[in-house]
Parts: C-alpha cells; sequence; structure tokens
C-alpha cells in the first residue's frame, strides 16, 4: 500500500494547483477515500458529513471517511508530528475543519496545502464581499489556503420560562447575575466558546473596536484591559458555584442549561438552539437572544495539509462543501442549522429557493435581529486574555 | 535445570523480545519528549537546548496548584483505595470467606475508566441521578442545587471516583496474593489465640501480602497522579491536574506550547517518581510504628470496627458503582428527562439504535485489538517466566522488570515522542502500530497478574512431574498450564481490559484512522448529547465485562492446599 502511494507521488506530482483545471483533479480524485478529520460531538453533523459521503461517492467516485475529533488541534499535531518524522507525502489527513487559531499555525508552520480556493468552481459562489470574513479568519488572511463551509455568529441562550427578559448588554447581564446568583457562568477559557465570551466583555472594556484588529502586546494589554476584570470580578462571586468553577465547554454548558443548573447557554451557531430543541436536548422555552451592541461573526473552513495523500479527492470535497444543494441542506436546522457562506443573489432562481423555503426553527432569531456582527480580535489579545484569565481566575 | 533452558532457544530469547518490544518504544517516546523539554523540536525550528520551556512552565499560571491538585488527588486516591480495599478483604473472612468478594468486584473492575467516571458523574452531579431519588419530596429541590459536587477546585470529586475504581483492582490483588500464600492454618492459628478473623487477617496475613501487592499498588499511585480522561469528566477545571494541563499544552494550536507541555510531562514523570518514594519511605516507617502494635494481642472492639468499616466500604463501593451504571442504563434509553424527576418520563431505543449504527465498526476494532494485544501479551508473558523459572532470577532476567517501565511512566510523557517514531517506522495510523502500542500497555498487566502466582506455584508439583519423567516442555504444558488456569484466563481479561480502556495511544498512534469504543465514548462525553455518551459508555463497558464474565466462570482444579 505504502509503495503504490509512493509510486503515484512519483507518477503523478502535483506541483501545486496552478497549472490544472478542476477537470484534471476531478479526473484523478477518481477512486480516492478522503480523510476529513473533524470534530465530532455533534451527532447531527456527523450524520451530514456522512451524507456528504455518500454524495460524493455517488457524484465523483471520491469517498469520504470522517476521522472525529475531540478537538480540532489532535489532527494539527498529527500533522506536525509527521513533519517532524520528514513525511511530505502520503500523510494522514487529508481535509481539515478548521478556523482560527489552529488555522494560523499551521499556515505559519508551513503545515497547509495551497492556495487551492481558485480551484474550486463554487469558490466563486461565495459571498466574499458580504461576508468578508470568508476571506480574513481572526484578521489572518485566507490566502487561498482555506475554503469556506459555514458562518458563525455568536448568540446567547436563555430559558424564556425563567428568564422573562433576557439581559440586552453585558451590563445588563452583570446586574442579572447579581441579584440570581448561581444561575449563569460561561465556559471555562481556553475552550472556544468561553474565550469568545470573554471578547465580547473586551469589546466593551476597549474604546476603539478598531484597536482590536492590531496585534497587542502584554504592556499596552494590560493597560487596556483593566474594565474586562472590573466586570469579571464583580460577576464572579454570583455565578453558577460561586465562580470557584466552571463548565468545560460549552457543550457542558448546554448540558446545565437543559438540567436546569443554569439559564443560559452560548453558542457559535445562531439555530444551535432550535436544533438542540427539535433533537430533545434543551428544553423547549428555551430562546436565542443577543447584546445590543452586536456579537462576533466569523466563519469555519476546510483545509487541506501540506501532506496530504489524496489532495484531488479532498478538493473535490471542499468543492461539493460549496454546492447550493450540499448549502441548503447544511443550513436546514433539521439537518444542522449551519448558515450558508453562499451569495444568494450569484445563485440560480431554482438554487436560491432551496434557501427561501427553509424553516428558521423555534429559538433561532431571524437575521435582522442578529445584531451587528463584530469581527474577532487580532489572536494576540486572544492569547493574553486567556493567560489573564487563568492568573486571575484559576490560580 | 538451567540444562533445559539451553536447550530452548525460544525461551531464552523470551525476555530480551520483550524488553525490545517495549523498551523500544518508551526509550524513543521518553527521548522525544524530553529532547523538547530542553529546546530541542526540529520541525518547529527549535534547535538550541536551553531552559526556556521550564521558564515558561514555571511562569504558567495554575501550574503550582495543578501539581498540588495531582498530588493530592493521586495520592489521596490511592490512600483511599488502599484502606478500603484491605477493610474489604479484612472483614470477607469473617464468614463467607472472599466468596462474595471474588464474584463481585472483579465485575466493577473490568468497567473501563471512562464509562466508570460518567457513571459517577451521572449519579453525583447536582442535577444527577442521587438528588433526583430523593428531590423534591425530601430535599424540597425544585431545581438542581447549586453545590460543588463535581468538577470541585479541591479535586475531591476525582479522588473519589479514582478511589471506586482502583480499590476493585486492588482487593483483586490482594486476593489474588493471598491465594499463593497458606493463610488458613494461619488463621485457624491466630483465632485460638482469642483473635477474630478480620483482625488476624489485617495483623497476621496483610504485612506477608503486602510486599506481593507493592507493585500493583504503585502502578495505581502511577496512574491516579496522572490519569486524563477521568480528570476531564470529574477533575477541576480551572485549573485542571497537571496531565489534563499538559493535553491541552499537547493540543494547543500555538505550537510552541509543545515544548512547554514536553517539559511539563517530564515534571509530570518527576512527581511520581516522587510520590512512589515517598510512599516507600511512609511504609518504612509505618512497618516500624506499627510493630508493637501487631504484638499487643487481639482486640474484640477494633474486629468490630474493622467488620463494621469493612461492610461499610464494599456496600459503598458496589453500592456506588451499581447506582452509576444504573444511572448510565437509564439515560440510554431516557426520552425527555428533567429534573427533579427520579425517572425518565419517556423512554426510547433511539440512543441504542444510534450507537449500533454509528459503533458497530469501532466495536469490531476495539474487540479484536484487545483480544490480539492480550493474546500476544500471555504468550510472552508466559514464555518469559517459564524462562525465569527455569533459570532462576539471574541478573539478566531481572531486566524484566523494565517491562513494568510503562505502568509507572505517564503515557502522556513518551507519547508525542512514539508517535513521531512511529511516523517514522511508517507504523502510525496502521493497525500493527496500534496493536504494539496496546501491547506496550497490556503486557505489563498480564506480567503483574502472572509473575506472581507463576513463581510461588509449589515446586513439589514441578519435582513430582519431573520425577516421573517429565521433561521440562511436558512439565510446563501438563501441569503448569491446567494449575494456572484461571489466573492466566484472568490476566488475559485485564490485559483485554487493558486494551478496550486504551484513550491516548489510540489517538496519537491510531492517527484517528481506526476509532475505537473508548475514543468515540470519550468524543460523545464531551458532546451534548448525554443519551448518547450514556449507551456508548454502556457499550465500551460491556466488551471487558463478557471477558472477564468467561475467565471466571473458569474453575481452577483443587490441588492447593489452605481452603
Amino acid at each position: 500500500m505504502r509503495l503504490v502511494l509512493v509510486l503515484m507521488a512519483v507518477l503523478l506530482p502535483l506541483h501545486g494547483a496552478t497549472a490544472e483545471t478542476f477537470a484534471d483533479v476531478l479526473a484523478r480524485a477518481r477512486g480516492q477515500t478522503v480523510y476529513f478529520n473533524a470534530w465530532g460531538g455533534s451527532p447531527q453533523i456527523n450524520d451530514y458529513i456522512a451524507w456528504v459521503g455518500r454524495e460524493t461517492k455517488a457524484r465523483f467516485d471520491v469517498g469520504l471517511v470522517q476521522v472525529k475529533l475531540g478537538d480540532t488541534a489532535e489532527a494539527v499535531a498529527r500533522v506536525l508530528a509527521e513533519k517532524e518524522a520528514g513525511r511530505t507525502e502520503g500523510g494522514t489527513v487529508d481535509l481539515l475543519w478548521i478556523n482560527g487559531e489552529n488555522f494560523r499555525a499551521m499556515k505559519e508552520k508551513g503545515l497547509l496545502f495551497g492556495p487551492f480556493t481558485d480551484m474550486l468552481p463554487n469558490f466563486r459562489l461565495v459571498d466574499t464581499g458580504g461576508k468578508p470574513t470568508t476571506l480574513v479568519d481572526f484578521t489572518i488572511p485566507t490566502d487561498g489556503y482555506e475554503s469556506p463551509w459555514g458562518m458563525a455568529k455568536f448568540v446567547l441562550f436563555y430559558d424564556s420560562a425563567r428568564v422573562p427578559d433576557p439581559p440586552a448588554s453585558l451590563d445588563e447581564l452583570a446586574a442579572w447575575t447579581l441579584t440570581h446568583p448561581g444561575r449563569f457562568t460561561y465556559p471555562a477559557p481556553p475552550d472556544f466558546i468561553g474565550s469568545t465570551f470573554l471578547k465580547h466583555v473586551l469589546y466593551e472594556a476597549v474604546p476603539d473596536p478598531a484597536r482590536l484588529q492590531q496585534p497587542v502586546d502584554a504592556d499596552a494589554f494590560a493597560a487596556l484591559a483593566t474594565p474586562v476584570w472590573r466586570w469579571l470580578d464583580r460577576v464572579q462571586p454570583h455565578l453558577w458555584r460561586g465562580g470557584v468553577t466552571y463548565p468545560a465547554s460549552g457543550q457542558a454548558l448546554h448540558r446545565l442549561l437543559d438540567d436546569g443548573e443554569v439559564d443560559f447557554s452560548m453558542a457559535f451557531n445562531p439555530a444551535e438552539a432550535s436544533s438542540l430543541i427539535l433533537a430533545g436536548r434543551l428544553p423547549e422555552s428555551v430562546r436565542s437572544f443577543v447584546f445590543r451592541a452586536g456579537t462576533i461573526a466569523n466563519t469555519h473552513f476546510v483545509a487541506i495539509p501540506f501532506n496530504a495523500a489524496h489532495k484531488e479527492g479532498a478538493m473535490v470535497v471542499a468543492n461539493f462543501l460549496l454546492e447550493p444543494e450540499a448549502q441548503a441542506r447544511k443550513q436546514d436546522v433539521r439537518v444542522w442549522g449551519d448558515p450558508t457562506v453562499l451569495d444568494l443573489a450569484a445563485l440560480s432562481p431554482a438554487d436560491r429557493v432551496r434557501f427561501e423555503g427553509l424553516a428558521l426553527g423555534p429559538a433561532t432569531l431571524p437575521p435582522d435581529r442578529l445584531g451587528p456582527a463584530l469581527p474577532e480580535p487580532h489572536p494576540s489579545w486572544m492569547e493574553l486574555l486567556e493567560r489573564g484569565w487563568a492568573e486571575r481566575y484559576a490560580r | 535445570m538451567p540444562v533445559a533452558s539451553a536447550r530452548s532457544p525460544f525461551l531464552r530469547l523470551a525476555p530480551p523480545l520483550t524488553i525490545a518490544l517495549f523498551l523500544g518504544p518508551v526509550a524513543a517516546g521518553l527521548a522525544g519528549t524530553i529532547l523538547p523539554a530542553f529546546g530541542w523540536l526540529p520541525a518547529l525550528d527549535v534547535r538550541q537546548l536551553s531552559l526556556e520551556p521550564w521558564r515558561q512552565l514555571l511562569a504558567a499560571p495554575g501550574v503550582g496548584r495543578g501539581v498540588v491538585l495531582t498530588l493530592a488527588s493521586g495520592l489521596g486516591a490511592t490512600v483511599l483505595a488502599l484502606a478500603s480495599a484491605v477493610l474489604i478483604v479484612a472483614a470477607s473472612h469473617e464468614r463467607r470467606g472472599t466468596r462474595p468478594l471474588r464474584l463481585t468486584l472483579p465485575f466493577l473492575l473490568a468497567v473501563p475508566h471512562l464509562a466508570s467516571a460518567i457513571g459517577t458523574a451521572f449519579l453525583v452531579a447536582p442535577s444527577g441521578f442521587a438528588a433526583r431519588l430523593v428531590s423534591p419530596w425530601l430535599t424540597g429541590w425544585q431545581r438542581p442545587p447549586d453545590l460543588l459536587t463535581l468538577n470541585d477546585p479541591f479535586g475531591l470529586a476525582l479522588t473519589f471516583g479514582l478511589a471506586l475504581r482502583e480499590c476493585p483492582f486492588l482487593v483483586l490483588a490482594l486476593i489474588a496474593a493471598e491465594s499463593q500464600i497458606a493463610s488458613g492454618g494461619r488463621l485457624a492459628v491466630a483465632r485460638t489465640f482469642g483473635y477474630g478473623a478480620a483482625e488476624a487477617w489485617l495483623k497476621l496475613v496483610l504485612p506477608q501480602l503486602y510486599g506481593q501487592v507493592r507493585l500493583p499498588l504503585y502502578a495505581v499511585l502511577a496512574f491516579a497522579l496522572s490519569v486524563v480522561d477521568m480528570a476531564v469528566v470529574l477533575g477541576p477545571t480551572a485549573p485542571p491536574v497537571l496531565a489534563v494541563q499538559l493535553l491541552r499544552w499537547f493540543n494547543d494550536p500555538d505550537l510552541a506550547l509543545r515544548l512547554v507541555a514536553a517539559a511539563g510531562a517530564v515534571l509530570q514523570l518527576g512527581l511520581i517518581l516522587l510520590a512512589i518514594g515517598t510512599w516507600r519511605a511512609v511504609e518504612t516507617v509505618l512497618a516500624r510504628l506499627c510493630r508493637s502494635w501487631l504484638l499487643a494481642g487481639p482486640s474484640p472492639s477494633f474486629e468490630r470496627a474493622l467488620r463494621l468499616l469493612g461492610r461499610l466500604a464494599f456496600t459503598g463501593v458496589l453500592g456506588t458503582s451499581i447506582l452509576g451504571l444504573g444511572a448510565l442504563l437509564l439515560w440510554s434509553v431516557a426520552g425527555s428527562w428533567r429534573f427533579p424527576a427520579a425517572l425518565p418520563s419517556q423512554l426510547q431505543l433511539a440512543s441504542w439504535a444510534a450507537v449500533a449504527q454509528d459503533l458497530s465498526w469501532p466495536a469490531a476494532t476495539t474487540l479484536l485489538l484487545a483480544a490480539l494485544s492480550s493474546l500476544a501479551a500471555l504468550g510472552l508473558v508466559l514464555a518469559c517466566l517459564e524462562h525465569e523459572a527455569r533459570t532462576g532470577p539471574k541478573p539478566r532476567a531481572r531486566v524484566l522488570a523494565l517491562a513494568y517501565a510503562p505502568l509507572l511512566i505517564p503515557q502522556v510523557s513518551f507519547l508525542f515522542g512514539l508517535q513521531v517514531l512511529f511516523v517514522r517506522l511508517g507504523l502510525d495510523a496502521t493497525f500493527p502500530g496500534l496493536l504494539w502500542s496496546h501491547l506496550v500497555f497490556v503486557l505489563p498487566y498480564v506480567l503483574l497478574m502472572l509473575h506472581d502466582p507463576y513463581l510461588a506455584l509449589d515446586p513439589r508439583f514441578l519435582a513430582t512431574g519431573t520425577v516421573l519423567g517429565g521433561a521440562p516442555a511436558r512439565v510446563f504444558w501438563r501441569i503448569k498450564l491446567p494449575l494456572l488456569r484461571r489466573p492466566i484466563l484472568v490476566a488475559a481479561a485485564v490485559g483485554f481490559s487493558v486494551s478496550v480502556a486504551q484513550y491516548l495511544p489510540t489517538v496519537f498512534v491510531g492517527g484517528g484512522r481506526w476509532p475505537t469504543l473508548t475514543t468515540e465514548t470519550l468524543t460523545l462525553a464531551l458532546g451534548s448529547d448525554r443519551r448518547l455518551a450514556a449507551a456508548a459508555a454502556l457499550l465500551l463497558a460491556l466488551l471487558p465485562l463478557a471477558a472477564l464474565a468467561a475467565a471466571l466462570a473458569v474453575r481452577s482444579p483443587r490441588l492447593r492446599h489452605g481452603r
């Protein structure tokens, strides 16, 4: 098997993706099996990926196997170990669900294949103008090294049976927490959702939001971040469990809300509450809300490691993920509820109809009530924020 | 008898082969961890030997507390597990002997750590099964109380969860060791001097057994100090114990943190050595202090206290484990089940259907890996022990003790290095590679379970066999194997369950291509669907339970003296 791979690598060299057409890619992808490394904690998402695999097998003869990760960084670690061992061909990770920090790390260390997105016919349908985060991932330009898959906007959930009127700002949230001790908490950073919640506190604290798009050093951060710690210090004793422990992840926080231990949760997918209610994993009285000042929006992507064994197959899958049919199915709250990255105006009328018929679900805010979209701060802010949080609340 | 061994090249090769199979990966893995800890990781273009990773490690927030939590929960859990195991075995001598223990505790032993932790969490959480059983009629709780019963910052939930899981292992080790010495006669003599059964066992038998269970005990200690999957489910979160923090760093998108993680992994190894050293020192001091107490004569009130505590410990361990498994079972068939309902309001089989569909392939992989690795381990161990038995423990044979290294070295300390080695050999993400990595962890347990029973086998049987004209090989096949049938099968079953429970090696070496029940269950446990996690955890527990039940169903020939 390994010998075959080596021979293939010698006989079919793939020098970047410049000189070939997508038809060549399709031809070479035939018969390949793509190992798609993707977080596997959600049965709905896993089912959707399984559907993608059945379709790519039927349409392009490209098999798809989901390698279910607990954390995307596991796959980053694997690619790094392969590089450490000098394996530049025939790597075990073909396609990777990725964004933000993981993308920055892999791009900086030269662990990614590309640029490849211009090769994908469906990439032209992406709403790069209306959705700038499809090209800039946490302030880092994607430069064609990752292909957008879905949109994310931070939303909070509340149980309307216990909270009649959700807070519209962080100050109102603090006031509510002070009068309802033990009923609010957030996941412990560096969990993704927990860190994102902290970034909203940061947005309130820094007078000029544009500053967050620039890198920051420890001294400047110390001066600017004081209000962050003041806000957190105020609510901390009144958090769930008195703020001495925190849920480990956004998923753990959903469970606490489902168990009635807290009254709030939060997620990056605006339809997540609806989808969990439909799956019987949140009470039917749960609803979504956002802060008046807006919440952070970003995009999640797929990328191909530099040493992937089946790069052509991975590109075929990445292209299929952008197919209007696949994007519409993904946005269906009964399937997953993940918003599309496509520009609906660029689609054919027949394709546009696929999106227009989709129901929002019981707890999803309509797009016009999702509030302003805040861009992700430069990653240096997050690193200092996480470290500062650990120094204060996790000593 | 040494002459016989010279005629059997396979046996002579067995110990070096076994050591090479182990020490190779462990040494390469350790090197691959220690070098980055001192600033050497060419993949990241770091080629400057320095103490910088250590400086960053010591400056990282929460590390000091993580170390304290690690030591406290690891030592605490080991003390608790040993104390309850000793009490349980002591009290079991009062009437029915160890029979109820032999029937029940091994089954708890077979339940993988992860399944046990998930069950315990479902039980003790403020919204868990225990609170639901008494709410609201007794407690008045309409909502889950805001109590720190899980993930507490002192690591108490983790300590108790670990102790609960390790106690059965130590009970089994004590019973196995006792079956090798003639404790019956000794106990009978003590009783004529007015000792109660439990006190007699504690004062006369335990001091003899302790040396034999020392290694399992240290393995428990090392495990408790470096456990990851249980600590993720039960342990403190901010900061977590050191091992969990290390895994976070190894997995951090900031690749430079890998150097800090490597330094932390070396620190983790140091903590284990320190803890074992401390334990050893305390052993010696305690042995001195206890001498006069051991000779002070019988005390009826002490006997009563022992029996009571022993029964309490037995009921506690058994009851908590069964309730935890019960909570898993209920969640796996639950539809809607909201606090404070004691039972689900609807039952459904959807979770099991989903698990049957998604996990049949991982289950097959798990089964194959566990069966092959425990068989391979059994073959190697028997060959090594037979060699040692024929030649006597020469210095070279003592090298076999090195095979225990994987038990005492934290997995996280060498898995990154091991992963790099396997990639170099082209073995990563292949089934043989994964099998080898499992064997590294399975073999020490098989050796641990078999070593003493094998070498303590009454030499008169063998002498008789030889006198009757049996060649050593014939004695081995016709006398030793049948006599040791039960310990051999139990050792294989323990090896089987060790393989089933492996998480980190499967993730690091398997390259995600060979998902097993353990990796899939942890992914589900971190997800939001408790019903699926419960069904997966039960399925995970089922395989080793079946293996152990099969092993225990076989009876030993009744040739031994004593009971």
